[in-house]
């Protein structure tokens, strides 16, 4: 269990993590999101107490991270899969960070088997690819069978296979009943992965909960009904109150309705169906709705235009801005 | 106490250490040995002092190697990983100096005596260990750079980076301590109170004719009040580094 409360770090006039609480819960795996920047690196340096918070804390297990005796015995984590020395073999690198934590030299070779690195054990770590440097950093995570594991990124960088291995790797983690706090700004592979969510844009909570709760409550579920009365059944939905649209495969998207509903008021008409679907909105689509407003600015341009002479006051012809340029300074207009 | 064996480890299971401690045991056996063995009869007797000209050299490199036990740390990012397993980071850091500094002792040792062995085994009436002054330039090296070992942590842990602590230790231990003493009327008195030039003091100072080094005139403290002196510069510069690295983000 990871509690976070009202956590704040500022890098001198940019506030990267914003008064953020949310808890990481056992048993399931939650993915931590946010587009590149947003503070989710920042956050896990300051869960590992390797970065001061500005305000705030971190609890684990009740407890601050400092305060644990053993700490790598309680949280597992792969921040950074190059923190490695390159001249030191994979199994020395392990073996350090045992001594350190009190964890028997041979559990090294435990974990290197785990990961499948058992092979290449006494080679320099920085001969290492990508994938086995992420093996190593996984091992490292896991060395002292903690109840709570951290990974950033970790499938930054991987082929297809390791990107599966690690995802199994991390589901069956969960199932034994640990916390695993996982971060990624790929919302395809979260969606694959992590059962709980914890959305994250600018430094602050866009929201948190079940990751399909998260698809289905931004980007708004829609049905794909198809029929050989498709004529009859449109006017039929539409007067039950749902906003249709067609599909290019001749039937019609139903946004905001169930199955069930359509389905029913099909039934109740007599009318047959050859298909009845319910269509999730993409993570991705999903994303974008919910943190729109917090990526706006990320994507270039000054964010206050207030110093640029009004447009359109002059009362000549309005000068060619692009939508979104002249929509922010009426925007701001209007604030001052 | 498992802070200091994963340090052990760290230290251990990369070449560079060896390497570093290798030349700096070489460099002041090796120097030492070519000038007892060309030193001509015309310039009177070897002095038993030749012992520890070449100690300084030894001592910087050395001190890189202490330096670079932190800096490496940090340039590779395992500095946080060590933090992770030890959150505390005073003990932390203290259990690397628990380490590093009993091997840059050990190799001091090994640079001093060797030292005087080679200059023994070319000349041995000359250099005959028998004096207190003498076992000072003799086993003295081994304390010296121990000491060397701690400044050279506190501003690896300060500067986090290779080449800006290797030029500052450099620049200050061969270059900056001698050049104040060019500095007119003031600077004989100013480099008393320096803590290399206090640790060239206790090793060669003060031991009329064991042969002291002829600017030690004006120096502030006999050889272990140098000694002390340099101790405690080195121990204040750690502290300072322990607040620095407490407070700051790893």
């Amino acid at each position: 269990m990871i509690e976070v409360r009202g956590l704040t770090k500022r890098y001198r006039a940019t506030v990267a993590v914003d008064d953020l609480s949310f808890d990481v819960r056992p048993g399931v795996v939650t993915g931590f999101l946010g587009p590149n920047g947003a503070g989710k690196s920042t956050t896990m340096r300051m869960v590992l107490d390797l970065d001061r918070p500005d305000a705030g804390e971190v609890r684990i297990d009740g407890r601050r991270y400092r305060e644990l005796s053993r700490p790598m015995r309680t949280v597992g984590a792969l921040l950074d899969a190059k923190w490695v020395h390159p001249n030191r073999s994979a199994r020395q690198h392990l073996r350090w960070m045992a001594a350190a934590s009190g964890i028997p030299a041979s559990r090294a070779d435990e974990v290197l088997e785990t990961v499948g690195l058992t092979s290449v054990a006494g080679k320099r770590a920085g001969t290492f690819s990508l994938g086995m440097a992420q093996r190593l950093g996984i091992a490292g995570a896991l060395l002292g069978d903690p109840p709570v594991l951290m990974f950033d990124e970790p499938v930054n960088g991987l082929d297809p296979e390791g990107i599966r291995w690690i995802r199994t790797l991390m589901q069956r983690l969960a199932a034994e009943g640990r916390t695993v706090f996982v971060s990624s700004h790929l919302l395809s592979e979260m969606a694959l992965t992590a059962q709980e969510l914890v959305v994250i844009g600018r430094g602050r909570l866009i929201s948190q909960g079940p990751t399909t709760a998260f698809v289905d409550g931004a980007a708004g579920s829609a049905v794909l009904v198809r029929s050989p009365a498709i004529a009859q059944l449109v006017p039929i939905v539409q007067a039950a109150g749902f906003a249709v649209v067609p599909d290019p495969s001749g039937g019609a998207r139903v946004s905001g309705a169930t199955t069930e509903q359509v389905g029913d008021l099909a039934a109740a008409h007599g009318l047959a169906l050859h298909e009845l679907t319910l269509l999730r909105g993409s993570l991705e689509e999903a994303f974008m709705q919910i943190t729109g407003r917090d990526v706006e600015f990320t994507a270039g341009g000054p964010p206050s235009r207030s110093a640029v002479p009004a447009v359109g006051q002059a009362g000549g012809p309005p000068p060619a801005v692009p939508d979104g340029l002249a929509a922010r300074d009426r925007r701001t207009e209007v604030q001052s | 106490m498992s802070a200091v064996t994963a340090e052990r480890v760290k230290l251990m299971s990369t070449r560079s250490p060896w390497w570093t401690s290798a030349v700096a045991v070489v460099i002041v056996i090796g120097l030492t040995a070519i000038v007892v063995a060309t030193w001509s009869p015309a310039d009177g007797p070897v002095p038993f002092a030749v012992a520890g000209y070449f100690a300084t050299f030894g001592m910087v490199v050395v001190m890189v190697m202490a330096a670079v036990a932190v800096t490496s740390e940090y340039r590779f990012g395992t500095i946080r990983t060590t933090f992770q397993a030890v959150p505390r980071r005073t003990p932390a850091l203290l259990a690397k100096a628990a380490v590093v500094v009993p091997v840059a002792g050990v190799v001091g040792l090994v640079a001093g005596f060797g030292a005087w062995g080679a200059a023994w085994l070319i000349s041995p009436t000359a250099m005959s260990l028998s004096t207190g002054a003498e076992w000072r330039i003799v086993a003295g090296t081994g304390l010296v750079w121990a000491i060397a070992a701690v400044v050279a942590l506190a501003v690896g842990i300060l500067v986090r980076q290779t080449a800006g602590a290797a030029t500052i230790l450099l620049v200050w231990a061969l270059l900056l301590e001698n050049l104040v003493g060019l500095i007119p009327r003031v600077g004989a008195d100013i480099q008393g109170w320096l803590p290399f030039v206090n640790a060239t003091n206790f090793l060669t100072g003060g031991g009329g004719e064991a042969g002291a080094t002829p600017s030690m005139s004006a120096m502030a403290f006999g050889p272990w009040g140098s000694l002390a002196w340099f101790a405690g510069i080195a121990v204040v510069l750690m502290a300072i580094a322990l607040v620095v690295a407490n407070r700051r983000d790893a």
